[in-house]
């Protein structure tokens, strides 16, 4: 058997980090804030499907660790999506990134009115089952009580900013 | 002189021979044999959804009460198989509603079953019994909702670890109240909260239900309940083991275990508030099996769980048990078989407990009986692995995973040649090895020269040269499943061997050296190897000649080589023109 076939000249690979091979796409979503001055060091790439671990207990496992994975509905779309809270610094990141995701404008939010002038008003289930609109509370707050988010019609949602 | 008993006769002595392979074996003996067993065989097991093809299965069987089969290979687990792939149910049970009305139990694995295909089994079998469906997706509540509604003596319903979407958790309303039948039912995948209320009473009226796996949104201040009202539980899976800190819920929990006299298995623990642990303390020694692998448990609390666990055999834990905790382990489950240990913090780029190779070490040298093991970790010595093979030449199955897949021994910074080589050649009875870690063609050499008896192999990121590949092809006598990812293994190995890989279930090749020009060798040079070439950057003959292929999915088969349900990413032999993939 020819063993010095020189095989690394033409094999197609995923490299791991460090090698000057190329490297699979990272796979986290986190978006580094503008102004973040003490940014921690780039996530490390990582392979796809390693560690071999099946996705349904990686979901278990973030849900665990993190508790930030929060399912998302918009009323009439045939099936739901899952973000990760953590990914996000503040309310306007989580409404562009719902926004992007969804395809769809979320109005301008004010105490007094909830959200104005469009379609769609963003709300979500905290910890005690309630429906609540999203920004009323501080962003940690929310962070930690929101079990669900739901991308309602701004019509169906008219009575929730009202609650003074 | 020729013997002759009547069939009746012969059928009645295979109707003691429940083993496919005794059964596989008597219908080679002579064509009499063969017709009267096929028509008496009751069940059958499909390794390979595309091995064959419905059609051959009810001409050769016309007369099956079960059906067991799988679909993705392996490593479609790991997001490695894109979506789209295959292994559609749909065919398969549409088939059978008209060839097998008394059919009654429908097992699969990695397939894609959709709400059609449940509806379809719900309402074509009368005596419907048994549906499992193993890391299985494609369906909805909806689905489900249709099989509680309409079997009617359904024993098992069992959802594994399958994606399921949740609409509602309406579904299980839908069994009537005539419905008293159930033995099993496995609900721990599913996201959605039942009715407390419906799943009660169907506890209640269920006097034969063995194994109840809740799921997460079964608050813990239902689960004794639950409990008390089935007392003959062999399995249960808690649902959310955390409530607030009281007394009378500790206590009316505590009571409802101490009355499951037969408990054998406990699952379940997403959440676990430790100071609820102690209310299972009652059933401990009785528990054979116990997966607390979704538990973020301290090493102290489950140290005091499992010491009190004497009869273990199983045990699936996080890494969160470190090495102390393992080292208690061997000191007090003697009885252990199966150990799993998987990472709390698989993507964190430095450790977040101390688990290390020792605990492994611990346990193999503790625990006399161990003979499988998963264990994931950050660190790997090729002394610790001769160590963990001297202790432990009983090992049939041995998976390491260590995360970095490329780490050397962190002692010597040598490959871990000759760990892995001490495994395969001390346990001469393996027939399950998965590795990781630095690794050159030499071991492939030991595993080709000591692993007889090794039916799987799982391989990433190892060797050096096809020598390696070769090693394993020709030396491993009993393979049947090869899977490799981002190796340099690449044709001159496969060519050589393609004889071997007709004697095997499949070969996964993906991120190696493979070109299309060897697949479509290879598939020329052997008409019952199916040859997939699965690549999502378009027609493979668009890219120069050397070019690898993303993957290749190798499998035998006596079904058609073009499956009527190929999606555009995948290439196989156009039987038609034989030089061109179509």
């Amino acid at each position: 058997m020819d063993s010095d076939l020189n095989l690394k000249a033409t094999e197609l690979r995923l490299g791991l980090p460090g090698t000057t091979d190329a490297i699979s796409p990272p796979k986290n979503n986190k978006r580094s804030s503008p102004d973040s001055d003490s940014a921690p060091s780039p996530p490390k790439a990582q392979i796809v499907g390693w560690p071999p671990i099946r996705s349904y207990r990686k979901n278990n496992l973030a849900e665990a660790e993190s508790g930030s994975f929060v399912k998302v509905s918009m009323d009439g779309a045939p099936y739901l999506r899952k973000i990760d809270l953590k990914v996000y610094n503040g309310y306007l990141e989580l409404l562009e990134g719902l926004e992007k995701m969804f395809k769809l404008t979320i109005g301008e939010y004010s105490e007094r009115e909830g959200y104005k002038g469009s379609e769609y008003a963003p709300a979500y289930e905290d910890k005690d089952g309630d429906l609540m609109l999203v920004g009323d509370v501080p962003w940690e707050m929310f962070e930690s009580s929101c079990k669900k988010l739901r991308i309602m019609k701004a019509s169906d949602a008219r009575g929730l900013g009202c609650a003074v | 002189m020729a013997y002759s008993f009547p069939e009746e006769v012969l059928e009645h002595v295979f109707s003691f021979l429940s083993s496919d392979r005794d059964r596989n074996a008597v219908s080679l003996v002579c064509k009499s044999w063969y017709d009267i067993e096929r028509w008496c065989r009751r069940r059958i097991f499909v390794g390979n959804c595309y091995a064959v093809s419905p059609e051959i299965v009810i001409r050769r069987f016309p007369e099956l009460r079960a059906v067991e089969m799988k679909g993705k290979p392996h490593f479609a687990d790991f997001n490695l198989v894109p979506e789209g792939w295959g292994a559609y149910a749909y065919p398969w049970i549409a088939a059978m509603e008209e060839a097998y009305p008394f059919l009654e139990e429908i097992k699969l694995k990695r397939m894609v079953v959709t709400d059609e295909s449940l509806e379809l089994i719900s309402k074509s079998y009368k005596s419907f019994k048994v549906l499992v469906l193993t890391s299985c997706e494609g369906f909805t509540t909806d689905g489900l909702a249709s099989i509680a509604a309409n079997c009617r003596h359904l024993r098992e319903l069992d959802l594994r670890e399958s994606e399921v979407e949740d609409l509602s958790g309406h579904w299980l309303s839908h069994f009537p109240d005539s419905c008293t039948s159930l033995v099993s039912l496995n609900m721990s995948c599913l996201g959605s909260e039942v009715s407390f209320c419906a799943l009660e009473r169907l506890v209640a009226r269920s006097p034969n239900l063995r194994t109840l796996r809740l799921n997460r949104a079964v608050p813990l201040e239902r689960l004794a309940n639950l409990i008390r009202r089935a007392p003959q539980l062999v399995e249960l899976g808690t649902g959310a083991y955390s409530a607030e800190i009281r007394s009378d819920t500790f206590s009316n929990l505590a009571d409802a275990f101490s009355a499951c006299k037969q408990l054998k298995a406990l699952s379940g623990f997403w959440d676990v508030v430790p100071s609820y642990l102690p209310a299972m303390y009652s059933v401990c020694s009785g528990i054979t099996s116990l997966n607390l692998s979704y538990a973020a448990i301290p090493s102290s609390d489950l140290v005091k769980l499992i010491s009190q666990c004497q009869n273990l055999q199983r045990l699936w834990v996080l890494d969160y048990i470190e090495d102390s905790g393992l080292d208690a382990l061997a000191a007090s489950c003697k009885d252990l078989q199966e150990l799993r240990v998987f990472p709390s913090d698989p993507f964190g780029a430095e450790p977040n407990v101390s688990l290390t190779e020792q605990g492994l070490v611990s346990v193999s040298e503790g625990c006399p009986k161990l003979e499988s093991v998963l264990y994931f970790c950050r660190q790997m010595s090729n002394a610790a692995l001769i160590a963990i093979a001297k202790n432990r030449p009983n090992f049939i199955r041995f998976r390491l995973c260590i995360i970095d897949p490329q780490a050397p021994d962190y002692l010597t910074l040598e490959p871990l040649d000759a760990g892995f080589g001490a495994i395969v050649e001390k346990c001469k009875e393996l027939r399950r090895l998965s590795m990781t870690g630095l690794l050159t063609d030499r071991v492939f050499k030991y595993i080709g020269s000591h692993a007889k008896k090794l039916e799987m192999l799982s391989i990433a990121f190892a060797g050096d040269s096809d020598l390696g590949l070769h090693h394993v092809l020709s030396g491993c006598d009993s393979l049947r499943k090869l899977e490799i990812r981002d190796c340099p293994f690449g044709d001159k190995a496969l060519l050589a061997n393609a004889a071997k890989l007709e004697t095997m279930r499949s070969l996964w090749m993906s991120s190696c050296s493979v070109s299309f020009g060897a697949c479509k060798l290879l598939a020329q040079k052997m008409p019952r190897l199916n040859v997939e070439v699965i690549d999502e950057r378009g027609p493979p003959d668009s890219r120069p000649e050397g070019c690898s292929v993303e993957r290749a999915y190798v499998y035998r088969t006596v079904a058609s080589r073009q499956r009527l349900d190929m999606p555009d990413f995948v290439w196989t032999h156009d039987e038609d023109s034989s030089l061109r993939y179509s």
